[in-house]
């Protein structure tokens, strides 16, 4: 993988959340333009792996650098500010906000939202229906249907997106699987999914994550001829 | 949610209308058609509800935004109060007409306040974000050596407010009664406060920035936003209003080492009772407990002759709201 193609790079990062010992040398490579997913049973250490980058946990030992400039260190608003588009486990969209506030909190520059309208309510029409209706009105495939959508308001480099089919109808995970590939053109995207369904056809490129260490990562075309690989730290027969 | 909306609704406007209903009865009926009495009672209880609120305010938002419960609130109130009276009544400013006097007073407090505020939150509780025992106790240490310094340099004694100007000094005639203007100019500030605060909060940025934080200032800060400047600035709004509230208090209540902790309690009561962190609840909780206090006072003194009642008002209202809301009147689930 040539370098300068590189946009995310994860170097055998320690994380610690409280007294424990989480991360124990996490590394990856995110190919720019690229749907990236991390893979791994519960616990494995993929969340935390997205807070890391976001700079949400302090990162011990390690490295972690965006198109080249070192994360660590900074604060999660700075590094969010470089580009970097979250979207949680669980969405935490703002249930007291209406729709519209849900995505102008995201907005960075004042015409943030204005410029990126179209582009957002072309990918999730519904949003547009429910404008002005409070987010915690929504139902669960919409609010992630808004997660997602905050995240797309500025024009961000990279999207840290956690678990989006988690507790969602299978029409919904289409239609947002539909929005992920067609959002992937213009920003490059690091995913975590423990549907593998989902997975093996948004993805190009994968890495699995197992009690805190990254074991194995390639591929996606060859990961889903691999029943060895999957079976062993996914689960999944 | 439409039913939790209206049980509100229907508790608030019980209250207020149980409050002013036995105002009406135990002074219009029982004291032979006084209706000035009633619209003293009524009025003192907005004058109340509104200093009430101006502590509270800053309480509220601050806990619901950083979950710090800011003891020294009270003593930024006390604060407002002494900076205000010692400006309004300064010799070196005798040659100000009194009523710039008093505008530069005001403006001086809140910008003392204000700047207490800052030095609080940056120096001495931003280490302790992540320890909200500590940042309790920090506050209720920060509020006493507040208290401390004040008695260092105004001493124990009382200040009344001597020097007149012309809202002090106006009255008018209504129902056989004389209102002071001072009370209406009060209860005007308050209202203006509350009303300009809602603008804040629902029609700017910063607004949907503090209103969103209090839901989650994690995810706020991982969408770009330096969320510890929001703190900064909250916490800056909050006790320079404390401050604006010990000084449009001190003309009718003077300048004591003891006014701020009087109304914090009555404060942290309209904070619990509106619901932790609500805006909307704080507003309407001050008034409610403003008017509880007049009424209970008026009551007590007139048919009971004592006035140990209404020091515990708030605490009793306090009890009897989360009787029926046990998270307050607008509060959810935490």
């Amino acid at each position: 993988m040539a370098a300068d193609n590189i946009l995310l790079e994860i170097d055998d990062i320690h994380t610690f959340i409280g007294q424990f010992h989480i991360l124990e040398g996490v590394s990856l490579r995110v190919r720019r333009g690229s749907i990236h997913v991390m893979l791994g049973r519960n616990g494995a250490g993929k969340t935390t792996t997205l807070r890391s980058v976001l700079g949400m946990y302090q990162v011990t030992q390690g490295r972690i650098r965006l198109d080249g400039v070192d994360l660590i260190g900074k604060r999660p608003f700075q590094i969010a500010q470089m580009g970097i588009g979250y979207v949680p486990e669980h969405r935490a969209i703002f249930h007291e906000l209406s729709v519209r506030e849900n995505l102008q909190i995201a907005a960075r520059q004042r015409d943030d939202l204005d410029r990126r309208a179209d582009f957002i309510f072309e990918l999730f029409p519904d949003l547009k229906r429910l404008y002005h209706l409070s987010g915690g009105n929504l139902s669960g495939g919409q609010q992630q249907m808004l997660a997602v959508a905050r995240a797309l308001v500025p024009e961000n480099r990279l999207l840290l997106i956690d678990e989006p089919s988690e507790g969602l109808a299978p029409v919904i995970i289409e239609m947002l699987m539909a929005a992920i590939t067609r959002l992937s053109a213009q920003t490059t995207v690091l995913l975590v999914e423990q549907n593998f369904r989902v997975a093996s056809q948004l993805a190009q490129e994968y890495t699995i994550v197992d009690e805190g260490h990254t074991v194995a990562h390639g591929q996606m075309a060859d990961l889903v001829q691999d029943d060895a690989l999957i079976h062993k730290y996914l689960g999944v027969a | 949610m439409a039913e939790n909306v209206r049980n509100t609704a229907l508790v608030v406007a019980g209250l207020v209308f149980g409050l002013l209903g036995f105002s009406f009865v135990t002074t219009v009926i029982l004291s032979d058609g006084d209706l000035g009495s009633f619209g003293i009672t009524v009025m003192s209880g907005l004058f109340q509800g509104m200093i009430l609120f101006l502590v509270a305010s800053g309480l509220s938002i601050v806990f619901g935004l950083m979950d710090v419960l800011n003891l020294a609130q009270g003593a930024f109130f006390t604060i407002g109060a002494y900076v205000a009276w010692t400006l309004h009544h300064a010799d070196e400013l005798e040659a100000i007409p009194p009523d710039l006097r008093f505008v530069i007073a005001v403006s001086t407090a809140i910008l003392v306040g204000a700047l207490m505020g800052i030095f609080l939150e940056r120096v001495l509780l931003r280490p302790l974000y992540e320890r909200p025992i500590f940042q309790i106790v920090l506050t209720f240490g920060v509020g006493i050596i507040i208290g401390e310094i004040a008695k260092f340099i105004w001493g124990t004694t009382a200040y009344a407010w001597v020097e007149p100007f012309t809202l002090a000094e106006g009255s008018f005639r209504l129902f056989d009664q004389q209102f002071s203007v001072y009370r209406v100019f009060v209860i005007v500030v308050g209202f203006l406060l509350i009303l300009a605060i809602a603008l804040l909060l629902q029609r700017t940025r910063i607004g949907i920035i503090i209103r969103a934080g209090v839901e989650d200032s994690e995810m706020v800060e991982a969408l770009g936003v330096n969320v510890r400047l929001v703190f900064t600035a909250v916490f800056t709004l909050g006790c320079a209003v404390a401050a604006l509230g010990g000084a449009v208090a001190a003309p009718f209540l003077g300048a004591s080492l003891g006014i701020g902790q009087q109304f914090l309690l009555g404060a942290i009561a309209v904070v619990v009772l509106g619901g932790l962190g609500s805006y909307e609840g704080t507003a309407i909780g001050s008034i409610l407990v403003g008017l509880a206090i007049a009424v209970v006072a008026q009551f007590s003194l007139e048919f009971l002759n004592q006035t140990v009642w209404q020091s515990i008002t708030p605490m009793l209202l306090l009890v009897f709201v989360l009787l029926l809301k046990p998270s307050g009147l607008f509060g959810k689930e935490r």
